[in-house]
């Protein structure tokens, strides 16, 4: 089991934000976790990541109890965590960025093997070879958003955590992105998905989870929660009526 | 409402502490006096200065911590208002003031103001082409403009013959204020003068911070784009804080001018102008509050070392002096980012609950 | 004339974008692009990342000069003008990368929004004249019913940068509604909602353009565009290629290829 969460608390300050998560995380699956603005998602993979420290509770990251933990030890146990806004570093090149995920690794690889990684990397984002030049920060959202997940991997993560990377993209991006969200659990990447889009995380998702005021509501397998009229209404928007 | 009643508590306060200390050193009954109380540690002397520097760090806190804009030439405009006061009530006969005007108890109130005056209007028109720079760059500028006036100042204003600024020695025997005929003097009267207005200059402060104006620079500061976007003149608004902050500095440079009797250029350099900016961040650059306690905190702790170290440490005074006063400054921002101000009403500062409608 | 689709009274389209080509270091952005919004009107914008939507927005609020062509809102241009006079004029917007103001208030940030309703200047807010204190008190009260109706009552008084991504974008719809404009650009209000938020989202757009604001508005949730929109004009590398009723472009072959793609997608899994 890659990542075993129970009873996890925290929060900001005087704010209680997650009031007692539990769930499991096997190799190689999808999980996705939907819900609300409010509802602790982001909170969640912050206290992961130990950017917060947990109030209460116990993280086990492949066997280690990382709870607690500093943020750059939990990284370098290859639990890595891609936030919403994408904090590139914008005036370096798209390779450069990419080769700064790999920075970890250099303790104890080759610059080769970085190297082939990046490669992978250019098979899976066609567009970021083509780029791999250009500075970061005139990438469209799209690019962005596509290097952000690019440079997570270079890190060789055991864990993927991806914080709404559907987020200002085009329909067309949406898909693409999602295409390659699946094509990286068929290598074998353990992913852990945060997403708005919550049919379309639904839909790749292996087991997914909704959240609501710091607690999972509900828990199931994506396709299952996918036709949950609960789940509809809230948070698939199916009321939005059509035409005025 | 609740944040204005901590205001108000906070004024009651301060003008209790201000007019006991007023009191005490007005009739130093039974022979005490605040420096017996203190060890020597406080002294009138040094509460006019905080005085003085409460009066230009509010306008400084407006600009830097509110609207976002970096001036490090603050101290010119101090200058200005000093050298304005002291010219102007000395060597009125050079600039052929006839000595009715210049002899009357009011001429030096009214020079002051006029000096504030005159001060702001030309701030206003220095900040309409200066802050269109940003960051560094309106650093460098204002740098720039308080070693400019430094310069002139010691300089003679370029105008040798007139002697008007006295050069490097400065200007000497400016008079005391009086109201009629009473004077605000010995030193007791004068400290309550400059701690009246600087009270009233945070008063002013804290109802610039909590309006429209105040909401406008704030939002100046952290998206000027999106001020912009909502129809708020950003250009203008820079300036008018500007020159208001200007005119608070040549306000508290007259104040200075009258209580030292004495102006030399080297008061108002650069090294003033840092001196300014560390006792706003000391303060707390986002709090009106902060003026006062940067003004305060920052004069004390140089005395601190400078009465106390030589009698534990045999060393050279002047240096480990300025070593103390460094480690301090350090100290204190890495530990509390947000100034003096940040660490009083930190732990009050709680959210309250939605006011009105709800 | 405006075509079906529009509401019928209005002779004159609100803006008018005319022509319009923007490049930087000599790589075009827009290139002749002409469209217009008409009062009264949801008239959606939408085209793949990078088309050049964000571009047109800045253009229309002053924040970037165009190269050429010409803007005009009812019927006078708006070139050159600076961003407050637009703003002035009655053009309010949001951003894609929210533009919030960090350290103040959720409700300081609204009231920011009814600033150019007010008239306190520095002397009144110094003396706190009577005035400016009427003044301040009515504002207060309408941010407050403002917040109430945009569900974000129970987050006044919280700093705005505790607050979720997708609602600070909530706030910031809130805030340019509350300058009381004629015209608001609305740049991807969804993003980071939940199918619930937009739904309340989209009923709080309704709602004001009911009041008489007209909305443009960028979006990629098809669905929410889709349901608001009653026109819908289409980017792609800096040309419009379409413009029409929402079923219209949606079918529209060139839309899908370089938009939407095909239909409904199968699951991936």
């Amino acid at each position: 089991m890659p990542l075993e969460v129970r009873d996890l608390e925290a929060g900001y300050g005087y704010l209680q934000v997650l009031r007692g998560i539990s769930l499991d995380i096997s190799p190689g699956e999808i999980a996705a976790v939907i819900g609300a603005n409010g509802a602790g998602k982001t909170t969640l993979l912050r206290t992961l990541s130990g950017l917060l420290r947990p109030a209460r509770g116990q993280v086990i990251f492949d066997g280690h109890d990382i709870t607690g933990w500093p943020p750059e030890r939990i990284a370098a146990l290859g639990l890595i965590h891609i936030p919403e806004r994408r904090h590139l570093f914008g005036p370096l090149a798209v390779e450069d960025n990419l080769l700064l995920g790999g920075y970890l690794r250099l303790r104890r690889e080759s610059r080769a093997a970085i190297r082939d990684d990046l490669e992978t990397v250019y098979t899976l984002f066609p567009r970021l070879k083509e780029r791999r030049r250009q500075r970061a920060a005139t990438l469209s959202g799209g690019e962005q958003q596509m290097l952000a997940i690019g440079r997570g991997l270079m890190a060789r993560p055991r864990l993927l955590m991806l914080d709404e990377p559907s987020l200002g993209l085009a329909p067309l991006l949406v898909r693409e992105l999602f295409r390659v969200i699946a094509e990286l659990r068929e290598q074998g990447q353990t992913i852990l998905l945060v997403e708005q889009n919550a049919r379309q995380a639904l839909q790749i998702a292996d087991a997914a989870y909704v959240m609501e005021t710091g607690r999972i509501a509900l828990r199931g397998p994506g396709c299952e929660l996918l036709t949950s009229p609960v789940v509809q209404a809230a948070y698939l928007g199916r009321s939005v009526a059509p035409g005025r | 409402m609740k944040r204005l009643s901590a205001n108000a508590a906070a004024f009651l306060l301060a003008a209790a502490l201000i007019g006991a200390i007023g009191w005490l050193e007005g009739t130093r009954p039974g022979g005490l006096s605040l420096p017996r109380l203190t060890a020597g540690l406080v002294t009138l002397d040094l509460l006019i200065r905080a005085g003085v520097f409460t009066i230009i760090l509010v306008g400084l806190n407006l600009l830097m911590g509110y609207a976002g804009q970096v001036s490090l030439g603050q101290a010119a405009f101090y200058g200005m208002g000093a050298f304005f006061s002291a010219i102007l009530t000395v060597k009125a006969r050079h600039v052929g003031i006839p000595l009715v005007l210049a002899g009357a108890w009011w001429w030096p109130w009214l020079v002051m103001g006029l000096g504030a005056a005159l001060v702001g209007g030309l701030a206003y028109l220095i900040g309409w082409v200066i802050l269109r720079l940003r960051g560094h760059y309106l650093a460098m500028a204002t740098l720039g403009l308080g070693i400019a006036v430094f310069i002139i100042l010691r300089e003679n204003l370029g105008l040798p013959r007139l002697d008007l600024t006295g050069g490097f020695d400065g200007v000497v025997g400016i008079p005391r204020l009086h109201v009629g005929a009473y004077p605000l003097w010995p030193v007791h009267r004068y400290f309550l003068l400059v701690w009246a207005v600087a009270l009233a200059t945070v008063a002013l402060g804290l109802n610039i911070a909590d309006s429209r104006l105040g909401r406008a620079l704030r939002a100046i500061h952290h998206s000027q784009v999106a001020a912009e976007t909502l129809g708020v003149d950003v250009p203008r608004y820079k300036a008018q804080i500007f020159a208001a902050s200007a005119a608070l500095a040549a306000l508290a440079g007259s104040l200075y001018a009258h209580f030292q009797a004495a102006v030399v250029p080297a008061t108002f350099g650069f090294v003033p102008s840092l001196e300014l900016v560390l006792m706003s961040a000391v303060g707390g650059m986002a709090s009106i509050w902060g003026a006062p306690l940067g003004a305060l905190a920052a004069l004390h702790p140089p005395e601190l070392p400078r009465t106390r170290l030589p009698l534990t440490l045999p060393a050279p005074r002047g240096e480990l002096e300025a070593v103390a006063f460094g480690l301090l400054l350090i100290l204190v921002l890495l530990f509390w980012p947000r100034g003096l101000a940040g660490r009083v009403s930190g732990p009050l500062r709680r959210p309250l609950p939605a006011r009105g409608a709800g | 004339m405006p075509p079906a689709g529009r509401p019928g009274k209005a002779s004159a389209p609100l803006l008018e974008v005319r022509q319009i080509t923007k490049a930087f270091d000599g790589l075009v952005a827009l290139q002749d692009v002409s469209l217009e919004v008409w009062p009264g009107q949801i008239k959606g914008l939408i085209g793949p990342n990078g088309a050049g939507k964000t571009t047109l927005f800045n253009l229309i609020t002053g924040i970037l000069p165009p190269l050429g062509g010409d803007i005009l809102f009812r019927g006078r241009s708006i070139v050159g003008l600076p961003p407050y006079r637009i703003a002035d004029l009655g053009i309010a917007r949001t951003f894609q990368n929210v533009q919030l103001f960090v350290g103040m208030t959720v409700l300081e940030n609204v009231l920011v929004g009814f600033h150019r309703h007010m008239r306190g200047g520095l002397l009144d807010a110094a003396f706190r004249s009577r005035r400016m204190r009427r003044e301040e008190q009515d504002a207060r009260e309408r941010a407050l019913l403002l917040l109430e109706e945009f569900d974000l009552l129970r987050w006044a008084d919280e700093p705005v940068e505790s607050l979720p991504f997708g609602l600070q974008r909530v706030v910031e719809v809130t805030r340019a509604v509350a300058t009381a404009p004629s015209l608001i650009l609305l740049d991807e209000p969804g993003a980071g909602l939940s199918g619930g938020e937009k739904v309340r989202l989209t009923q709080a757009i309704r709602n004001f353009c009911r009041d008489g604001i007209t909305v443009f508005l960028v979006e990629h949730d098809m669905e929410l565009m889709m349901g608001l929109a009653d026109e819908v004009a289409v980017l792609d590398q800096t040309v419009l290629i379409a413009e029409g009723p929402p079923a219209v472009i949606q079918n529209h072959p060139a839309v899908i290829a370089a938009y939407l793609g095909e239909a409904e997608p199968t699951d991936a899994s």
